[in-house]
């Protein structure tokens, strides 16, 4: 966020009103999207106040729910670190889905590959696997970008179904477990190689990961010289070479970070859920992330709620499909109201709508502009 | 909200009330009021693999005492388990019925083993005594049966001798279905041979559309498919004016002038007997199967375009299905290499477990296992 840099100068009074309307816009965007889905509902013949009530239900209303919202956040925080990080220098890195698949892949790998070593390390090794596999593959990208000038868009997308035809062709090929006949997979990992539930939660240990991983990343990028970098090549990439700073290598070490948080959910997936990697893999949390990403402005502290958020309305779409009829798209179009209005509530961060008059002869601040860089 | 969904939400606040987990003392009997969940991989209007599973939920939905759940498009992740449980927890379901083959195994077992008071039948056929839960069940049906039959239909209405296969995966059921289609063409129309393509997934409409297109340009007039939703595939080949026959569920009203036949699922009466005996609180068979004869599956009622002599070849090899006389794997068969898979003499019955693990396309079937 370009505010940021502004902010560390100012009062600590404009410095709380900055962060209350960072928040507050967002906020109310999403009481206008749930009112225009309270519309929606209401077309379909469900009665609002009751839909919310029950997506609160089965979204925060409960004890298994809550658990059942942070499960469900635990991997788009991961995910969405793949977008947010790289977005802070300006690239747009939509290939979240593919770390997150490869980082998968390469867990299953490492623990087909050492089935002698001690559990514990077998679990490290998955791990670091699915981060340095997811890593490699988001910063592949981010190398075309700084050296060859390829787009990253395009680039990490098309790397999403490399990816996922190198997973089909190993796990119907090499790697595959001869008794898997109908569902190709990879050999199952042992149970004592499986990573558990949290202690006393049902939730597994991809939301610690998640957690771990935002709250990093936000000091890493908020709090530290190389942050400091990055924002800055972000910010303007011309005055930050001109300033003698290593654009390319920022860029590309920038993307091994969002991608090794990608292919750790991935890893995740296999050592906690699956067993095993399998097509299963391709659940489209790489893409919810990036949904979470731009949600949260790219801000990695940002990124926790707004996976909760995400994460609740997943929890929540199962009784709107069985309370109210619902079709299972009804949560889809709440996603798509939600990722609408924030972006278009976007223009109105650092107007000061509220929080100051605005100068009668002044000219109006090219806000819109200004955030475009950073978002 | 409708008198029905309120006194739905009375009850789901009972529950909560009465605290998660805590669930009410149930009475068995054979009209006892049940709560039966269904969890479907895609959306259950879908003309193909769901909607013939939401079909049977509608049947079971017609029990008395019976009130039916339904959650559509969950994926096979967590989210699955989370649907489960939250179906007990929350509407406290007796009975869940997850249709997806890829739900199983891990989410199938793992969600059965925190409840060992709800029964979990899951559409596949996976079930291994001594290593399951005993409140588990699998089941599937012989629907290459049914393909066998849409063979003999479609190799005596092709002129050109050319079949069309969309397929999904080059896994052995797929495989078993186009052999079985192949077997059945060639029965009747021995120059027919079936052309297949695989498309890499379960759920890929463009391209199974491209794939249709291509096939349909390389002369062949039938076409058939083993993916989620042979929808687009039907739909395309009507308006190119060839034949289609159909998969999972009734297509028909997708080509109302191409639809020959298909192969559909008959899940009514799978779901609707199990429902029975786990009410009457019998124990339930933990792996069932059966083809056209157990009733798991049926043909699609001919289209239009069904010639009477076809039909009475069609008809003639249903009924030795429905007497268990026919075996479709009957050597010798060789495989489309030349390779012979199954030698003179050898009969490989549809209970056979050797076709559990078949790996090979059969003669007369152009196209490649990988």
């Amino acid at each position: 966020m370009p505010t940021t840099l502004a902010m560390a100068e100012a009062s600590p009074a404009k410095r709380l009103s900055a962060v209350v309307q960072a928040a507050a816009i967002p906020a109310a965007a999403i009481a206008v999207s749930l009112a225009l889905f309270g519309v929606f509902v209401g077309l379909f013949g469900a009665n609002p106040i009751q839909v919310f009530h029950q997506m609160i239900r089965g979204s925060f209303g409960t004890w298994f729910s809550f658990q059942n919202t942070l499960q469900r956040s635990a991997p788009l925080m991961l995910t969405a670190l793949c977008t947010a990080l790289p977005a802070r220098l300006g690239m747009v890195i939509i290939g979240g889905e593919g770390a997150l698949v490869l980082g998968g892949l390469a867990a299953a790998s490492v623990a087909y590959l050492m089935p002698a070593s001690s559990p514990l390390t077998v679990k490290v090794m998955m791990v670091a696997g699915g981060l340095l596999v997811g890593g490699l593959w988001i910063g592949l990208s981010a190398a075309l970008r700084a050296y060859r000038g390829v787009n990253e868009t395009i680039s990490s997308l098309l790397l999403n179904y490399i990816a996922i035809a190198i997973l089909n062709f190993l796990v119907e090929g090499p790697l595959r477990d001869p008794a898997s006949l109908n569902k190709p997979s990879t050999p199952p990992l042992a149970d004592d190689v499986m990573i558990g539930s949290l202690p006393g939660l049902d939730v597994h240990w991809g939301l610690a990961f998640g957690l771990v991983f935002c709250v990093v990343t936000y000091v890493l990028m908020d709090r530290t010289v190389f942050g400091f970098s990055a924002r800055m090549v972000g910010g303007n990439v011309r005055a930050a070479q001109l300033s003698g700073l290593r654009v390319a290598r920022l860029m590309v070490v920038t993307a091994f970070v969002a991608g090794g948080a990608a292919g750790v959910a991935g890893a995740v997936e296999v050592a906690a859920v699956q067993g095993s990697a399998n097509a299963s893999l391709v659940a489209g949390y790489g893409y919810s992330g990036i949904l979470v990403a731009f949600i949260a402005r790219h801000n990695p502290l940002a990124v926790i709620p707004v996976s909760l958020l995400l994460g609740g309305i997943g929890a929540s779409g199962g009784l709107l499909q069985r309370m109210f009829h619902l079709p299972d798209a009804a949560v889809n179009v709440l996603q798509g109201i939600l990722f609408i209005t924030i972006l278009f509530s976007e223009t109105y961060q650092g107007r000061r709508l509220v929080f100051k008059r605005r100068p009668v002869a002044a000219p109006m601040p090219k806000a819109g502009n200004e955030n475009m860089v950073s978002a | 909200m409708t008198s029905k969904n309120r006194s739905v939400f009375r009850k789901v606040l009972y529950f909560v009330l009465a605290g998660i987990g805590l669930s009410p003392a149930t009475s068995l009997a054979a009209d006892a009021p049940i709560t039966v969940g269904f969890v479907y991989v895609g959306p259950k209007d879908d003309y193909g693999y769901n909607q013939a599973h939401a079909q049977g939920a509608k049947a079971v939905a017609a029990l008395p005492g019976v009130k039916i759940l339904e959650e559509e498009s969950v994926p096979e992740t967590v989210a699955v388990q989370k649907t489960m449980e939250s179906m007990v927890k929350l509407d406290g379901a007796k009975l869940i019925f997850p249709t997806s083959f890829g739900y199983f195994d891990p989410h199938v077992l793992k969600v059965a083993g925190k409840f060992k008071d709800v029964s979990f039948l899951h559409c596949g056929g996976l079930y291994t005594e001594g290593k399951h839960p005993t409140n588990v069940g699998s089941y599937f049906g012989y629907i290459d049966e049914a393909e066998y039959i849409s063979g003999i239909v479609a190799g005596l209405t092709t002129k050109s001798n050319k079949l069309g296969f969309i397929a999904a995966k080059p896994i052995p059921q797929v495989l078993r279905n186009i052999n079985s289609f192949t077997l059945g063409a060639r029965s009747v129309n021995p120059k027919a041979t079936t052309n297949v393509v695989f498309t890499g997934d379960w759920s890929m409409p463009v391209k199974e559309a491209e794939a249709a297109n291509s096939l349909i340009d390389r002369g062949v007039d039938v076409l058939t498919a083993h993916v989620d939703s042979p929808k687009v595939i039907v739909e395309l080949a009507e308006r190119r004016g060839i034949f289609t026959t159909g998969y999972h569920a009734n297509q028909s009203t997708l080509a109302p002038k191409g639809y020959l036949t298909g192969a559909e699922w008959n899940w009514a009466k799978v779901y609707t007997d199990y429902v029975g005996w786990v009410r009457a609180g019998k124990t339930f068979p933990h792996l069932l199967r059966g083809g056209l004869k157990e009733g798991f599956v049926k043909m699609s009622p001919y289209g239009k375009a069904v010639s009477e002599a076809t039909k009475k070849k069609a008809d003639e090899a249903k009924a030795q299905f429905m007497k268990g006389t026919m075996v479709v794997y009957k050597g010798p068969i060789k495989d489309n290499d030349g390779k012979v898979v199954i030698p003179a003499g050898v009969e490989q019955k549809q209970t056979d477990i050797a076709l559990e693990s078949m790996s090979y396309l059969v003669e007369g079937v152009v196209g490649k296992t990988h």
